[in-house]
């Protein structure tokens, strides 16, 4: 059953990469007569960051989609941790140890920053409801025990001053941040952002790119992104797929993705003559 | 309160040992991490710094080295600098927010060896300047830093974190103990406790050479002064460069037992200030006047019931509240009165700032508004002025309970003698002198005389009667204008200052016929006005040229005009022209000391486009500024600066109205 590929490589500044985490075979996704994603297969691989671009509609939404599980392709195989991997709820795939943050901020705006983040921990939660609302014995202790990971990602991600401000309060760049405290939250294996920097100022970029890189350093967590601005990709990760109109154009290292005419030409424009 | 014979209480280090014995389960330091005050017992805080000061042993710190010590207020911080006492070694706290080149300088300048830093971005700055020091005999040969984010792909061969220096130092306890304690043993009085580089308004920083006598002496008398307790709580977080804090949060804290708290980060400061409710509490004027102004600005959102109840029962508390703060007799309904608003208005609001169990508030650095110094002392915060100097260790005077008034800065502390010299500069001589300044005798001799007075530079009298200290201004910059007459430019600017609109003002007119100043609006003051009234604005440099806030503060120059052209000594100092500029003051742009007091010279020649406008006679001009951000690459802004005429009084005329 095992198929997973124990060899890695080592990125220019020196990080190892492991074997393959996830492998995409042959994934085609329709959605009625319209193919969204047509035959793409590419892998992501342990402890690396791996960026998906293309140009708007070339279906990366609908890759991370398919990638976290939401969507089940037509045709193609997933393959997650060695096992193939079948149609599955969002609460399994959580458990299997892939978190994600989305597009449009998903937060709960009533709650404080702290409770959402908490609600990250929920699938290393195991005493029941009876337990946790009378706060007794084993709930308590377990509380505890996920509240100090959770301070510890606070401490992590800076944003102990805004620690009891309800969600809905914050400025759009700080609730990106909380957002990718939640997902940390669930000691993901595979962590995936869509559009981390959508909507930021180069300040919030910056802040945002060095903690993207920090989280992979700190807690050897895989990557896998999709983002527009090329600046960030191009600096931030390790191994690039490019999409244009649902077919995979490039795949490799962004110097790589960057010389490559297919992916030139999407992005540019073709002269029609 | 002690066994230990006080004269065997010579160090630092000897302190701490005694309060080992005297109080070893009292929480000596507390820290907010993770969410929670984590705090440790002066029992364990001990082992913690035994532990620290074996670890340096084990890098081969030597007597009589420096230790630099960069970072925000930290328990472990200052356990380094006890520790590096221990050593025999001399801890040099620096600025945090210093930019590398001033860094460069002072680890030049003292020849540090071993830096303790508190994060990446302190090591990374260390690392930029050990590049720049290479070869000019300085080398930094260890650094150990206190967090550890960040830091894992660094090559260590120079460097460790600061918890595997200390099991280093365990793992040596048996090989070097007695080696630690011997030098522990050998610390009197003498011996250095501790280099401070002060920010210097003028030149190159001076790093001031302070003994243990200094400190102890200084921090026994201040802390006698005011009665603190070991029981008494303390919020650790102005710059561990300054000197205050080094006696408020080591050298007073040590001798009396009490706990330093140390803040989770500085976004959490007044968070963590209104946990911890500090009864002993000091700040610079600024901290004092944004929460009054940020007060201010929220009961302008309150509703009318609230809004009303509040200026009500604050009209009660300026009119009772000093009196009974000062004990003097106050009618029994009165009493009544204040025990109603304290109900209402004063105990919720105190307890919202964090100042629910201050016994004693201390504000220096700068004048501080007369308004702002009443507003907090009638809610029955016992907020007193005092004068000091690093050079001094601090303490000059202070305001004793009972005479505390926002214009003069008291009497001198116990211990210090003081006197007038001819030209009016404040001398004094206390046990708090300093030694000298490191490797520059020159300036010492300049400083201190043979007899030990020390000339402050700062220029003042006693007040008839009741022998309380003022301050003018700086000796140096009290002048002359071209028709004799006096020029005080720090008393105009702190009068301006009062101002909420105000942040800062610069004023000039030394030898000139008239004066012209410079202002800074207050973004937070100006910016919730703007908001009120509907006026967009996308950058300070807008709203700071905006005419209708150009209009506003006209107004508070011409008010101060008026008040002070009622002074025949300074009526000359009258402004004539001013303009407000484009971009804050700085301290990375070198226009402000770290402890933000203007930098004249500077000034003057960065803006010399703007002061000719000034007295050129132009209406507006245009400008070029280049600026520093705070990852130390440059910018410029550019901007056309309106210059407004004020209205002055004639001098004399007035006098008799007044």
């Amino acid at each position: 059953m095992n198929q997973m590929n124990t060899e890695g490589y080592t990125t220019a500044d020196g990080r190892k990469i492991g074997g393959v985490l996830m492998e995409m075979k042959n994934i085609t996704l329709r959605f009625g007569g319209v193919n969204a994603i047509t035959n793409i297969s590419f892998d992501i691989r342990e402890g690396e960051i791996r960026a998906i671009i293309g140009p708007n509609g070339a279906g990366k939404s609908s890759m991370l989609n398919v990638i976290s599980g939401f969507y089940v392709p037509q045709e193609g195989e997933v393959w997650f941790k060695g096992y193939k991997r079948g149609p599955m709820k969002p609460y399994e795939v959580a458990r299997l140890g892939i978190a994600r943050t989305f597009q449009n901020i998903a937060l709960f705006d009533g709650m404080s920053v702290l409770d959402n983040i908490m609600t990250g921990r929920l699938t290393h939660m195991q005493t029941g409801l009876l337990a946790q609302s009378l706060w007794w014995g084993k709930a308590e202790k377990e509380e505890t025990e996920n509240r100090a990971k959770v301070e510890k990602i606070i401490d992590f991600l800076e944003i102990q001053a805004i620690r009891k401000t309800p969600v809905g309060r914050l400025p759009y760049g700080l609730k990106k941040r909380v957002e990718l405290a939640r997902a940390l939250a669930a000691e993901p294996q595979l962590l995936l952002l869509d559009e981390p920097m959508a909507g930021m100022n180069v300040e919030e970029k910056e802040d945002m790119s060095r903690f993207i890189l920090d989280v992979n350093d700190e807690f050897g967590t895989t990557i896998a992104l999709i983002e527009h601005d090329m600046g960030v990709v191009m600096d931030l990760s390790d191994r690039v797929v490019v999409m244009d109109y649902g077919k995979k154009i490039g795949d490799g290292t962004p110097d790589e993705v960057r010389s490559n005419q297919a992916v030139i030409d999407a992005y540019l424009g073709v002269a029609h003559d | 309160m002690t066994t230990v014979p006080q004269g065997a209480l010579q160090s630092l280090p000897a302190l701490l040992a005694r309060n080992v014995q005297s109080f070893p389960t009292r929480p000596a330091y507390r820290e907010k991490e993770f969410g929670i005050w984590q705090s440790w017992t002066w029992a364990e805080a001990a082992e913690e710094i035994r532990a620290m000061a074996l670890g340096f042993l084990v890098l081969g710190l030597e007597r009589g080295e420096h230790v630099a010590i960069i970072g925000r207020n930290r328990p472990a911080l200052y356990w380094a600098m006890i520790a590096v006492d221990m050593c025999g070694a001399v801890p040099v706290p620096l600025y945090q927010d210093a930019v590398a080149d001033e860094m460069a300088y002072v680890l030049d300048h003292c020849g540090a060896r071993f830096v303790v830093a508190g994060d990446q971005e302190q090591v990374d700055k260390v690392l930029e300047v050990q590049e720049k020091l290479a070869g000019s005999g300085t080398d930094v040969a260890h650094i150990a830093y206190l967090d550890k984010r960040g830091m894992r792909k660094y090559d260590h061969a120079k460097m460790n974190a600061l918890a595997d220096v200390q099991a280093e130092g365990r793992a040596a306890a048996t090989r070097l103990g007695g080696e630690l304690d011997a030098r522990i043993a050998e610390l009197t009085y003498d011996h250095t406790c501790v280099m401070l580089y002060t920010s210097g308004t003028t030149g190159k920083p001076k790093g001031v050479v302070l003994s243990n006598r200094n400190i102890i002496e200084t921090s026994k008398n201040s802390a006698e002064f005011d009665h603190l307790r070991t029981s008494d709580d303390i919020l650790a977080y102005l710059p561990m460069a300054w000197v205050g804090d080094f006696i408020f949060s080591m050298g007073q804290a040590l001798w009396t037992g009490f706990t330093v708290n140390c803040p989770e980060n500085a976004a959490t400061m007044m968070t963590d200030l209104r946990e911890i409710g500090p009864t002993y509490f000091f700040a610079p004027p600024r901290v004092f006047e944004t929460q009054l102004t940020n007060v201010m600005i929220r009961m302008e959102d309150a509703g009318r019931f609230k809004k009303r109840m509040f200026d009500h029962y604050m009209g009660v508390a300026r009119r009772i509240g000093p009196a009974i703060l000062d004990g003097r007799p106050v009618s029994a309904m009165d009493r009544f009165r204040y025990w109603l608003g304290n109900v209402f208005v004063y105990g919720p609001l105190k307890n919202t700032l964090g100042f629910s169990r201050i016994r004693v508030g201390y504000t220096a650095g700068e004048a501080i508004g007369p308004e702002i110094f009443d507003f907090y002392r009638s809610l029955g915060i016992n907020l007193k002025q005092l004068y000091g100097q690093t050079e001094a260790s601090v303490f000059i005077t202070q305001q004793p309970d009972g005479q505390v008034r926002s214009d003069t800065v008291g009497v001198p502390s116990p211990g210090v003698e003081l006197k007038i010299g001819e030209n009016g500069e404040v001398f004094y001589r206390s046990p708090g002198v300093f030694v000298e300044y490191f490797k520059n005798a020159e300036s010492t001799a300049s400083t201190k005389d043979k007899d030990g007075w020390v000339a402050t530079g700062d220029a003042g009298f006693f007040e008839d009667g009741t022998g309380h200290l003022r301050i003018i201004d700086r000796a140096k910059d009290v002048g002359k204008m071209a028709d004799g007459h006096l020029f005080a430019p720090k008393y105009i600017e702190n009068k301006l200052k009062f101002y909420p609109n105000i942040l800062e003002a610069v004023v000039f007119g030394a030898g000139r016929a008239t004066c012209t100043a410079f202002i800074n609006i207050d973004l937070t003051a100006v910016g919730n006005w703007a908001e009120r009234n509907n006026i967009a604005y996308a950058s300070y440099q807008e709203l700071s040229q905006h005419p209708k806030v150009l209009e506003t503060i006209a107004g508070h120059v011409e008010e101060v005009n008026r008040s002070v052209a009622a002074d025949p000594m300074l009526a000359g100092c009258q402004i004539h022209r001013f303009l407000i500029l484009h971009k804050e003051l700085d301290a990375d742009d070198g226009e402000m000391t770290r402890t933000r007091k203007v930098r004249r010279k500077v000034i003057e020649e960065k803006f010399a486009d703007l002061i000719d406008a000034l007295y050129g006679g132009k209406d507006s001009i245009y400008t070029e500024t280049e600026v520093t951000y705070e990852d130390g690459r440059k910018g410029a802004i550019k901007a056309t600066l309106t210059i407004r005429d004020a209205v002055v009084q004639p001098v004399g005329q007035r006098m008799a109205a007044e």
